[in-house]
């Protein structure tokens, strides 16, 4: 049996190297991975959470995140098209302008 | 203590997949090896007693939203990544600071939060009983998403199709 910090540790360490994707990658297909990659770990402490206290609405809760971030990587992956389409490059760096 | 093997076998695959995501330039890499984080991810749940959460989870983010990934990136022939000049004191200042920062956290939370293990034998993770819950307590919730699942869609579509192509359909209709 494990305990629940470890579960929480876990799932810090997830979220942790989320956020240093998000911060250090340079490809936007890449840094959206960084953010499920985020999602994923807050998914884990739900989880774990739900189990310490045998309560199921946390596994709802994680029912409902991963509709929406369902729904975030299709929109999201339709914008990048519409970059990659407009700009004709994924690099973060480049696409700094509004409007051309 | 085989929960704790297990446990440390797929958190160590875990978080070996995402260190591999952050170090490979190549988007596919990266996207590969999140699905081994989602993966392993899955067998976690597992040990949680959460079945319903682990089949959704390879059904859904293993499945799902990972071929659409790797779907954009074989559309867009996405290459390994250009590399730009990052500051230095970034690097001096923000790695151990990160490293201090989550060790300190990881030690109040083994030592505060207590390493007594979770009692796993009257846990309720029946997909019954979360049925029970989504359809019944968080019915209203659950109508909503539907409602946002729909304006994602419209979203994507709206957004991934050429403005030319609009425009001839609409002469043409």
């Amino acid at each position: 049996m494990v305990p629940l910090s470890y579960y929480l540790v876990l799932s810090g360490i997830l979220f942790a190297c989320g956020v240093a994707g998000f911060l250090i990658k340079r490809n936007i297909i890449t840094i959206f991975m960084s953010i499920e990659l985020m999602l994923n770990g807050v998914n884990l402490s739900f989880v774990a959470f739900a189990a310490q206290w045998h309560a199921l609405s946390g596994q709802v809760f994680v029912f409902f995140v991963m509709v929406v971030a369902a729904a975030e990587a299709a929109v999201g992956l339709a914008i990048i098209i519409a970059v990659y389409r407009t700009r004709a490059t994924l690099n973060v760096d480049k696409v700094d302008l509004l409007k051309l | 203590m085989l929960h704790l093997i297990l446990f440390s076998i797929f958190g160590l695959i875990c978080v070996a997949g995402a260190v591999n995501l952050l170090v490979q330039t190549h988007p596919i890499n990266s996207a590969l090896s999140l699905v081994v984080v989602m993966g392993s991810l899955a067998v976690e749940y597992l040990l949680l007693g959460a079945e319903f959460v682990a089949a959704v989870q390879v059904i859904v983010y293993a499945g799902a939203v990972m071929v659409l990934f790797v779907f954009v990136i074989m559309l867009l022939n996405a290459g390994a990544e250009e590399h730009t000049k990052g500051s230095i004191i970034a690097l001096v200042l923000g790695v151990p600071g990160m490293l201090i920062g989550s060790v300190l956290i990881a030690w109040v939370l083994v030592t505060k939060s207590g390493t007594h293990p979770l009692s796993l034998n009257a846990m309720p993770g029946h997909p019954r009983d979360i049925a029970q819950l989504l359809f019944h307590d968080f019915l209203l919730p659950f109508e909503v998403t539907s409602i946002l699942v729909l304006i994602a869609i419209m979203g994507s579509v709206v957004l991934a199709s050429r403005p030319e192509a609009v425009e001839h359909s609409k002469k043409e209709g």
